[in-house]
């Protein structure tokens, strides 16, 4: 693990000269005068606002939709490194989806003793209504989105795989679109991967696991709790781009075992829903009573074998952060091979010990909670002052199950727009799977930037921005 | 299409059309305002304004002043008035926003602009002096909007039902400004000289339904008659804002949608009907009947009409 006070420049090697994939870079940045990125940043703040790109932030009263600072220096990333966290992501893919089957089946790696049964039995992840159940082509998730830091040239280090409804993907490929108008000239010297075909590949993703693949027309939907969502914009965007149906729940009903959406002329039979709203939400007759987000009947139809939902009911329990620890034996168990990408050593504050070390430790090390996302709830102990760091002592030791614990990763940088010029930020990355008759990885992801000098939190929620990301074709 | 879908355009189109009837009301109160001396004179054109945009009781409610500064808040900054200018465009852009699949890039980017530029606009900063422009550009940008409308998006079912909620609306704008003032229209007042009270109302009416300049040319000797202003504003379909003219593009619309599912719904042959009767009536057959009767005998047909379409169309 490296030193916490140091980090791995991206861009810049320890001489001061550029690393080779930022080489050209490098020079392009020099040659432009100081006020050159400011006017591009602005530019690219009013392209994002008139297309309406925002986020909604919770708990702000007015102006509920944002902007996510979008940072105009793109993160490049070699062929030869892509090709390796490739390769260790369609792994770590394949793996969860084959633990998933299983756990919702004969419960093999819980027989073998692998991992402890009480941890799956008793996670609020786990979702006895799909044992015994099937889904087309064994797949489970069919849309990960795997978030990845970088500790050293060589070390990469995966966070969280986000196996429920990860979001993002909207800003990876308007990044894109939003880099090639200010910057058409970095386009023509560096050979960057496409991403534009995701929607494509998506689409071709869902209908892949429909229920009846033979079909020759597939009513595929994309499923939103609706125009507040905190990431409404991306739901419209991918129905728009995939060329289908945008739902909400109300638009849905179930008739004799199948689901059909309320047209303006006869009910549509629909084959693949790729929902954006949590298990919970889904059916208010089998989960939630409350929910106004889903479609009553909507699970017994997919029990049925009517309809496929993506992802499936029940995926939480693969980035349950308590299994989190468990994935290299769960790569292991269904592949037989070692992990090619590293998992953050992590201690499970249910456990005795762990919990000991991890308060004596609090200063040095990093406690999330177990069921939190967004980057709340958490402590990061080398930032943090004195008295946080006692405030959440003691709310760790009234709950200590709720918590799991971690190294500080010195997590990298990359430069970064900034008001006194360019400076190195730290970022990690999200690349975005997609799982059906293939796996399917587009070349990059959004790479999220901590825009405070020496802040390790990127999430948007907490005043990250974003990045376009750039694989370089050799 | 989702049933929500359609509903959604409708009503995106019926409420960008609300705006910018409001702002076109607001124009006439504050020119009638500003050319008039007297204190009472004075409140009788932002009476106007209220009245025909169906507000004044609201008004009267909240505010103990009829005066500008109050006028303006309540119609067009006000989040406690239903029809003001801020709820139209808020509620316009929440509809294209549900539908963002459903239209192009240059329509969402007219809405939205539209929202965010009013947004920015503190409402403190809108005096007397500054009214003027900020009506012309808010008018401006609903011109844009519908520009954007039929020059990009598909003629399909979705733009059949934009149309629709566009024009329901527009026809009851214009009803209900005639309503308002329907005493100032009725033939006997033709007998009073030119220079009386009718010639501001008429003046008025005409100027809220972009019409001034236009009746002149529709009637050759120009002379503003009460007659003549009621059957321009009700059955002279050249008159883009006349109760022919809505219906004659709503009966168009409703063909077309026919047309493209293949089937009629009752709704659609109810819009045949009203256009036809429009054509068929003359403005004298009108007066006979009582022009009263008539216009709040349309405010109800157009009502139910809107009501049918959303029916036979599953609008949510």
């Amino acid at each position: 693990m490296a030193d916490a006070r140091t980090f791995f420049n991206e861009m810049l090697d320890e001489t001061g000269g550029s690393r080779q994939p930022y080489s050209r870079l490098a020079d392009w940045l020099g040659d432009k005068p100081p006020n050159f990125l400011t006017k591009k940043s602005r530019d690219a703040e009013t392209i994002f606002r008139r297309l309406g790109i925002t986020f909604a932030v919770y708990g702000a009263e007015e102006a509920t939709e944002r902007l996510i600072p979008f940072d105009p220096i793109p993160r490049i990333i070699s062929a030869s490194e892509w090709r390796r966290l490739s390769a260790g992501i369609d792994q770590r893919v394949r793996a969860l989806n084959a633990f998933m089957h299983d756990i919702y089946h004969r419960q093999e790696i819980l027989r073998a003793g692998r991992i402890p049964a009480d941890l799956i039995l008793q996670n609020e992840a786990f979702l006895p209504e799909m044992a015994g159940f099937t889904p087309a082509r064994k797949v489970y998730a069919h849309i990960i989105g795997t978030d990845l830091v970088r500790v050293s040239e060589n070390e990469f280090y995966v966070l969280e795989d986000n196996t429920r409804t990860p979001s993002g993907v909207s800003y990876m490929l308007e990044n894109r679109e939003t880099m090639m108008r200010l910057f058409p000239e970095l386009f023509q010297t560096h050979r960057v991967a496409p991403v534009e075909q995701y929607p494509e590949l998506l689409r071709r993703t869902l209908e892949s696991v429909a229920p009846d693949p033979a079909k020759s027309a597939q009513t595929v939907v994309v499923l939103t709790p609706g125009i507040y969502n905190s990431a409404y914009f991306e739901h419209a965007f991918l129905a728009d781009s995939m060329g289908v149906e945008l739902v909400e729940g109300r638009d849905l009903f179930v008739d004799a075992g199948k689901v059909f959406m309320r047209t303006t002329r006869d009910p549509k039979q629909v084959d693949v829903i790729y929902r954006r709203i949590d298990d919970a939400f889904l059916d208010p007759l089998t989960f939630n009573p409350d929910s106004m987000l889903g479609v009553p009947g909507l699970f017994d139809a997919y029990r049925a074998g009517n309809v496929t939902i993506c992802n499936a009911p029940g995926t939480g329990i693969a980035d349950d952060k308590a299994i989190y620890a468990y994935v290299p034996d769960i790569i292991e168990f269904y592949t037989g091979q070692k992990p090619i990408l590293n998992n953050v050593p992590t201690w499970n504050c249910s456990r005795p010990d762990d919990l000991a070390y991890v308060l004596d430790n609090l200063q040095d090390i990093v406690v999330k909670e177990v069921h939190g996302s967004g980057g709340y709830g958490m402590l990061i102990g080398p930032t943090a002052s004195k008295r946080e760091i006692a405030e959440f002592r003691k709310v760790l030791e009234t709950n200590p199950s709720n918590y799991i614990a971690q190294p500080t990763l010195a997590l990298s940088a990359c430069p970064t727009h900034v008001a006194s010029g360019v400076a190195p930020r730290h970022v990690d990355l999200r690349p975005f799977v997609l799982i059906g008759d293939q796996v399917r990885i587009t070349p990059g992801g959004l790479t999220r930037v901590a825009l405070k000098k020496g802040s390790l939190v990127v999430n948007s929620s907490q005043g990250g921005g974003t990045k376009d990301t750039w694989v370089l074709e050799d | 299409m989702l049933g929500r879908t359609a509903s959604s355009l409708f009503w995106m189109s019926r409420y960008h059309e609300r705006a910018q009837n409001v702002t076109k009301l607001l124009e006439v109160a504050y020119r009638g305002a500003i050319m008039s001396h007297t204190g009472q004179e004075h409140g009788t054109h932002w009476t106007f304004a209220l009245a025909c945009s169906g507000c004044d009781s609201d008004f009267n409610e909240r505010y103990d002043e009829l005066n500008l500064r109050n006028v303006v808040s309540f119609m067009v900054f006000s989040k406690d008035n239903p029809v003001s200018v801020r709820n139209s465009l808020e509620l316009a852009r929440n509809n294209a926003r549900a539908v963002r699949t459903g239209i192009t890039a240059e329509l969402w980017e007219a809405i939205n602009t539209t929202w965010i530029d009013f947004a920015d606009v503190n409402p403190q900063t809108i005096t007397q002096e500054k009214l003027p422009d900020f009506l012309a550009w808010a008018n401006q940008r609903s011109h844009l909007f519908r520009g954007a409308l039929l020059n990009t998006i598909l003629r399909d079912d979705g733009y059949f039902f934009s149309q629709m909620g566009n024009f329901v609306e527009r026809a009851d704008n214009t009803v209900r400004i005639l309503n308002t003032q329907y005493y100032s229209l009725l033939p006997d007042n033709d007998i009073v000289d030119d220079g009386s009270m009718e010639r501001y109302q008429w003046s008025a009416i005409l100027r809220a339904l972009s019409g001034r300049r236009s009746y002149r040319f529709a009637y050759p000797n120009a002379r503003l008659k009460a007659f003549n202003i009621a059957e321009f504003l009700i059955l002279r379909r050249e008159m883009p804002r006349s109760l022919a003219h809505c219906y004659h593009w709503l009966a168009d619309t409703a063909e077309d949608l026919g047309q493209f599912y293949g089937s009629r719904e009752p709704s659609l042959d109810m819009a045949g009907e009203i256009s036809r009767s429009l054509t068929e009536t003359q403005m004298r057959e009108i007066y006979q009947e009582g022009l009263h009767e008539f216009l709040i005998d349309f405010i109800g047909r157009n009502n139910l009409f809107a009501q049918k379409l959303s029916e036979d169309y599953n609008f949510a």
